[in-house]
């Protein structure tokens, strides 16, 4: 149902290795409206446990995570 | 509604390669999880800090700037630097694997708002002053500033 959901922001973070991709997240979530998502496309495994964990820490929250080839897709949902 | 944001607090003592950047990664990492991160450099930490210069004052002091001159970028990993060999290995393996060199990690964390403050007693022993850091540093302070920050952090570190 990825189809369905509206992104306001598109995030390129393939390559990036740890903090980075969290760093990126946190530096462009400001830019989208609260409810806003990002998506964002990382290829660092370490990012499948630092996305949803910095979520956690900043009070946002995944909506949806898929592994597409080598790319790991979050869709980030400002909360606050 | 205004939320009193979380703190870490980190005394960064190695001046070693690997080390350091473990504490930049932490540091930004925390600071990208929305806390106010505070870095303390003594000791060997204080290179980190440190512009290309040489320091010291008196004999030892001189001869110390020299055998342990450079700034941030001559930092050897803690383990096989084999007198530099294994840094400029390591430099290549990272930069290679697209990992930040340690001035994009030290300019990263700037960029997001850490504070570096440098101990002023290990300054004093090593002669090393104010003039030989980088101009973000903050004015060099003692242990009583750092366990005043410590006593309002949730997480503190020593790397």
């Amino acid at each position: 149902m990825a189809e369905d959901i509206k992104v306001d922001l598109e995030l390129d973070l393939k390559g990036l290795l740890c903090p980075l991709p969290m760093v990126r997240v946190s530096q462009n979530i400001g830019k989208v409206s609260v409810g806003g998502i990002i998506k964002a496309i990382a290829t660092d495994p370490g990012s499948l446990a630092d996305i949803p964990s910095w979520a956690k820490s900043t009070g946002n929250e995944v909506i949806k995570s898929e592994k597409v080839e080598k790319d790991l897709i979050f869709y980030i949902k400002r909360v606050k | 509604m205004e939320e009193k944001k979380r703190k870490l607090s980190m005394v960064v003592f190695s001046g070693d390669m690997d080390k350091l950047m473990a504490a930049f990664i932490i540091g930004t990492g925390a600071a990208a999880s929305n806390m106010d991160v505070t870095m303390f450099f003594t000791f060997w930490g204080l290179r980190a800090l440190k512009k290309p210069v040489n320091t010291g004052k008196g004999f030892f002091g001189k001869m110390l700037g020299l055998m342990y001159g450079g700034d941030i970028r001559k930092a050897g990993p803690s383990k096989f630097n084999f007198y530099g060999m294994g840094r400029w290995m390591f430099k290549k393996m990272m930069a290679g694997k697209g990992v930040l060199s340690m001035v994009e990690f030290r300019n990263l964390a700037l960029e997001l708002g850490i504070k570096f403050y440098p101990c002023s007693m290990s300054m004093d022993v090593l002669e090393i002053e104010d003039k030989d850091f980088i101009k973000e540093a903050q004015p060099s302070v003692g242990v009583g500033f750092f366990i005043a920050e410590a006593l309002e952090s949730q997480i503190t570190l020593f790397i």
